[in-house]
């Protein structure tokens, strides 16, 4: 098993928000689970790749669905030309051979599903295969970092105390006015004009939610308008596409959201 | 005209009263001068006419006073068309009607454009008095129709709002929901009822408040980041002096319709209405008015509103086409300064120059401080002030003062008027406010409402009524207060819960099998997440012996989920204070120990789920009250609320669901139920009707419906068969025994939602 293949190259582009690196390196140096909190498409997967590249570990990343099942991340028995065959799910692969596991969107899994990370993230370290009969005890540089996002919590879909409290957590939040301005600079490739226009809708969106949006317009989706702005797509369709249809069906929102972003746009 | 046509005119002029021959001459030239010599002719021959019907010389007078306007453009024929209907008025029992006709023609005919509009006209009144002239039978006489006189009168009124068909609709309106009522329906012709406002807001072109509502109420949340609320004020009424909107520190205050103006939709002109005094609210700071002259606060007014609407385009560079296509342009020279006070000529001419850079003033002073504004402007930015202003404002009123011209008692009007802006009241605080606010508030911004001075009670709403005699609805004929329940103590509710406990347990087995985390196995999957033992088994064999195996040989699990959101409606009506005589315990109480055990049994479940109660005393208060919201766990706070539940007033049903309603449409979820806990029929102590309000609930069904809505009765009126199937279909629940509800309303909320 070749765990390099995991490691990432080149430099993710990561805009800092405040003093999240060096808290993310403390926390890695003591091999501390890490949660990270935040909306959607705030830069969490981004900044957790940035780090493993800045450590120089290998990552595997799982993202979370409601079906995801505890042997989707330990492994389970294959059929093969022999009979049946073991394959080490990606928590496995990761606690075997030192990687930095990240789990995305955790609350999207079943409560009872996570349960096999908790002897993993105290302090013993360790991994039980039950049904192969073994136990991992992780590597040195095993790490497990876990994604979260509080404004999806309902009844249904939180995590349990007992989960919750295994982690250090860091707090994300959409970026400020000037950074996420820098940020679609730099990753949308537009000018600095058209990024302080992109950053202004999105505010502009933020302050409806709770009034019949769920969450804001996320950076990402900035980025997408940006893109599309710099293939040659008119701004204000480019928003529209990007922006608004992928958040709303509400007819309302959607007229207010265009008109804000023909007003801005001017 | 020479003496020789006079005097063959006069002898054509049969008629002798002495009135009508002493103003002939006046009458006879204004018609001569607008009309072809056959044209004076049938003139003449109507006024002959009309003078021989026997209703004096006053129906002459008027007739002759507008009929050359009328004929000379809609042609002579109408001469003959109007003396006839005339006579027809006057030989009815409305011949009261007849000078109210005659003097508002004028009017009506200055509106519409066609001899068929006018056809139309006349055939509108006819058919008003078709509908609504009494016959009695076997007396062969026939009353007058009672609001005749007061239709004709506001005619004027309503021309100016509507379109021929808007007052056809508005008229039939009136006839036939007051047939039976002779004095309302008087009031709502002369457009002093509540309803005649209604009609004719609905009925009027343009874009009503209520429409866009939703959109606004959004677009200052997102574009400005506010939250006062808004309030609308009637256009429809004030004649003289038009309303215009404004902000103040609690509200702000907008028309309630506004029509198309320079091809801008209603829609539009919101949207810049709110833009400016959102600039406003956030750029502005007060001035002490009585520190300036009135003048010399026209002008401080027009560079405070350009500085915020500066401001407001730096933001939302979209506003600038916005805001120019509705400021007015008045032209060069159209104002004469021998003639008139030129004040709001030039301040407009200002305002449209800072706004609009292509603009021309030809005027070295508005050049001056055109080039002035923009350099504060530029140099401040969002750092400029008011004072900046008024600075601005005084010292441009000093330079540009002609006292000739100024004080000139005729104001020019003409193309000065900014529409999408507001008083500017925001701006000015005046020293006597302390003593005397009142004076510093006109009372035509008196809000329509009561208001109701609590803190936990949201502004009123108003909805339509379905009357199912005329087949129409009554605009915002009820009006819903809500507000937060009272509490009292929340271990009453644990208490209750304590009583049920082996109910609880058992309802708590029925919950575990409704439960979205309860599992079901998928066997035969290629992926899963258990190997299926058995069926490897068979596979391996299978492989084995040179056969293919089976590859599916893990099981999986998923598990059914629940999308569902819940209101549940609770009717605490008077008549719940009944006791039963068996159990001494009230039904109000029983339905505190059922919602008691349904909110457990909901939040037990996980889904959406909320609680109001409702009653009403007339359709002016119809009570909704906040017992728990959505966004609420079932916590002690909500039992508090339920604890403290009390019974009184009446049943309006129609109008709590429709309020309950918008909550549960704000909701995401698959299913939407909304369940409506009730002892007896809708009905309420103004509605004599007991069909109406059954009716009005059947519609509002219906319309719940429409949301993607299922409502569903539980009712504890064990007669209520016929009427609540007239409402609900087929989906209700009577209760017989009302000692089961406690048990029986989880179990129908569960069956329901399986
Ligand atoms: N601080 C940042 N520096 C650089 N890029 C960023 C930053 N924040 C957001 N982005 C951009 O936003 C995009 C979305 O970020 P990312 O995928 O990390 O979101 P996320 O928070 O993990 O969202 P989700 O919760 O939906 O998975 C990134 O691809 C990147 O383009
Ligand atoms: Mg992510």
């Amino acid at each position: 098993m070749d765990i390099s293949q995991y490691k990432i190259e080149n430099e993710p582009f990561y805009d800092a928000q405040s003093n999240e690196v060096e808290l993310y390196e403390a926390a890695y140096s003591a091999r501390l689970p890490v949660m990270v909190k935040g909306p959607t498409g705030c830069g969490k997967s981004r900044f957790v790749e940035h780090m493993a590249w800045k450590l120089g570990k290998p990552i595997i990343t799982v993202s979370c669905n409601e079906d995801i099942t505890a042997s989707d991340l330990v492994g389970r028995y294959l059929l093969d030309a022999n009979g049946t065959r073991w394959v080490d799910g990606p928590l496995t692969l990761a606690a075997r051979y030192g990687a930095i596991c990240y789990l995305d969107e955790i609350v999207e899994a079943r409560q009872d599903t996570m349960v096999v990370i908790h002897a993993l993230t105290d302090h013993r370290r360790e991994l039980s295969l039950d049904k192969k009969g073994e136990l991992i005890k992780a590597h040195p540089d095993f790490q497990l970092v876990i994604s979260y996002n509080p404004g999806y919590q309902s009844l249904m879909k939180d995590l349990k105390q007992s989960t919750k409290q295994r982690f250090c957590a860091l707090d994300f939040d959409y970026a400020t006015a000037e950074k996420e301005s820098h940020i679609l600079q730099q990753e949308g490739k537009v000018d600095a004009e058209t990024a302080t226009k992109l950053v202004k809708i999105g505010e502009a969106a933020r302050n409806l939610k709770g009034h019949g949006l769920d969450e804001g317009i996320s950076t990402r989706l900035m980025v997408y308008a940006a893109t599309l702005i710099n293939q040659g797509i008119a701004p204000v369709e480019a928003c529209k596409m990007a922006l608004v249809r992928p958040i709303t069906d509400d007819a309302d929102i959607r007229e207010t959201l265009d008109n804000a972003i023909e007003m801005i746009i001017g | 005209m020479n003496e020789a046509m006079f005097a063959e005119y006069q002898e054509k002029f049969t008629c002798k009263f002495p009135k009508a021959v002493e103003l002939f001459p006046d009458l006879l030239n204004d018609a001569v001068s607008k009309l072809s010599p056959q044209g004076v002719e049938a003139y003449l021959e109507g006024a002959n006419f009309l003078c021989k019907i026997g209703q004096g010389v006053e129906p002459v007078l008027v007739y002759m006073e507008v009929m050359p306007d009328i004929a000379a453009h809609f042609g002579q024929g109408t001469n003959k068309m109007i003396a006839d209907y005339g006579y027809q008025l006057a030989r009815s029992p409305n011949k009261k009607a007849l000078i109210p006709f005659l003097s508002t023609l004028g009017h009506v005919c200055r509106r519409i454009d066609k001899i068929e509009d006018l056809e139309l006209y006349l055939q509108i009144i006819d058919e008003y008095v078709d509908k609504t002239q009494t016959v009695i039978h076997g007396h062969h006489s026939v009353h007058e129709s009672p609001g005749m006189v007061a239709l004709l009168e506001s005619m004027p009124q309503l021309i100016s709002k509507l379109c021929l068909k808007g007052i056809q609709n508005f008229i039939h309106y009136g006839a036939s929901n007051y047939a039976n009522s002779p004095n309302d329906q008087i009031a709502y012709f002369k457009l002093e009822s509540h309803d005649a406002k209604s009609i004719i807001t609905r009925e009027r072109q343009g874009t009503t408040f209520k429409d866009v509502a939703r959109h606004l109420e959004m677009l200052k949340d997102c574009m400005w980041d506010c939250d006062l609320p808004f309030q609308t004020f009637a256009t429809a009424f004030d004649q003289l002096r038009k309303p215009v909107p404004y902000l103040d520190e609690t509200i702000i205050a907008v028309p309630d319709v506004y029509e198309n103006e320079n091809g801008i939709s209603g829609l539009n002109r919101y949207r810049a209405t709110l833009a400016h005094m959102m600039a406003h609210q956030r750029w502005s700071t007060k001035l002490m008015a009585d520190n300036f002259a009135p003048h010399i606060q026209l002008f401080i007014s027009v560079f405070e509103d350009s500085r915020v609407e500066y401001l407001a385009i730096q933001k939302y560079p979209g506003l600038k086409a916005l805001f120019l296509s509705l400021h007015p342009y008045p032209e060069k020279g159209a104002c004469n300064d021998k003639e008139f006070s030129c004040l709001r000529y030039r301040a407009t001419r200002l305002s449209r120059a800072l706004l609009d850079e292509n603009f021309d003033s030809e005027n070295p002073l508005i050049e001056e401080f055109r080039q002035k504004f923009h350099a504060v402007m530029s140099e401040k930015g969002e750092d400029s002030t008011t004072r900046d202003m008024a600075e601005l404002g005084s010292l441009f009123y000093v330079k540009s003062r002609k006292q000739s011209s100024d004080s000139m008692p005729k104001m020019f009007f003409d193309d000065t008027e900014v529409s999408y802006r507001d008083d500017n009241r925001f701006i000015w605080f005046h020293y006597e406010e302390y003593d005397e606010p009142d004076e510093i508030m006109p009372n035509e911004y008196e809000p329509e409402e009561k208001i109701i001075e609590d803190p936990n009670s949201l502004p009123p709403r108003h909805y339509d009524e379905w009357d199912y005699i005329s087949e129409s609805y009554r605009p915002d004929w009820a009006t819903v207060y809500e507000r937060l329940h009272p509490s009292a103590d929340a271990g009453y509710i644990d208490y209750l819960m304590a009583k049920h406990d082996n109910l609880a347990k058992r309802l708590k087995k029925m919950i575990e099998a409704l439960k979205p985390q309860n599992k079901k196995r998928i066997r035969f999957q290629e992926e899963g997440d258990e190997l299926d033992l058995d069926i490897a088994i068979r596979s391996i064999i299978d492989f084995k012996s040179g056969q293919v195996p089976d590859p599916r040989i893990n099981t999986s699990h998923t598990t059914d989920s629940r999308n569902i959101a819940v209101m549940l409606l609770v009717d605490t009506s008077q008549s719940l204070n009944e006791r039963n005589p068996d159990t001494g315990q009230t039904l109000l109480e029983l339905s505190q120990e059922a919602l008691a055990i349904t909110a457990w049994t909901v939040d037990q479940l996980g889904d959406k789920f909320s609680i109001a109660g409702f009653s009403s005393d007339t359709r002016h208060e119809v009570r909704y009250q906040h017992i728990k919201g959505y966004s609420e766990n079932y916590c002690d706070e909500v039992k508090a609320r339920i604890s403290a539940m009390e019974a009184s007033y009446s049943t309006r049903m129609g109008a709590a669901m429709r309020h309950a309603a918008h909550y549960l449409d704000a909701q995401q979820a698959e299913k939407k139920l909304m369940l409506v806990l009730t002892d007896g029929e809708p009905a309420d102590i103004d509605v004599k009707d007991p069909q109406m309000l059954i009716e009005d609930t059947r519609k509002a069904v219906e319309e719940l419906k429409g949301q993607g809505i299922y409502s569903y009765c539980i009712t504890l009126d064990p007669d209520a068969d016929e009427y609540v199937e007239t409402i609900f279909d087929n989906h209700y629940t009577v209760i017989d025994h009302v000692d089961k509800l406690p048990e029986q309303l989880p179990q129908v909320f569960m069956k329901l939602t399986q």
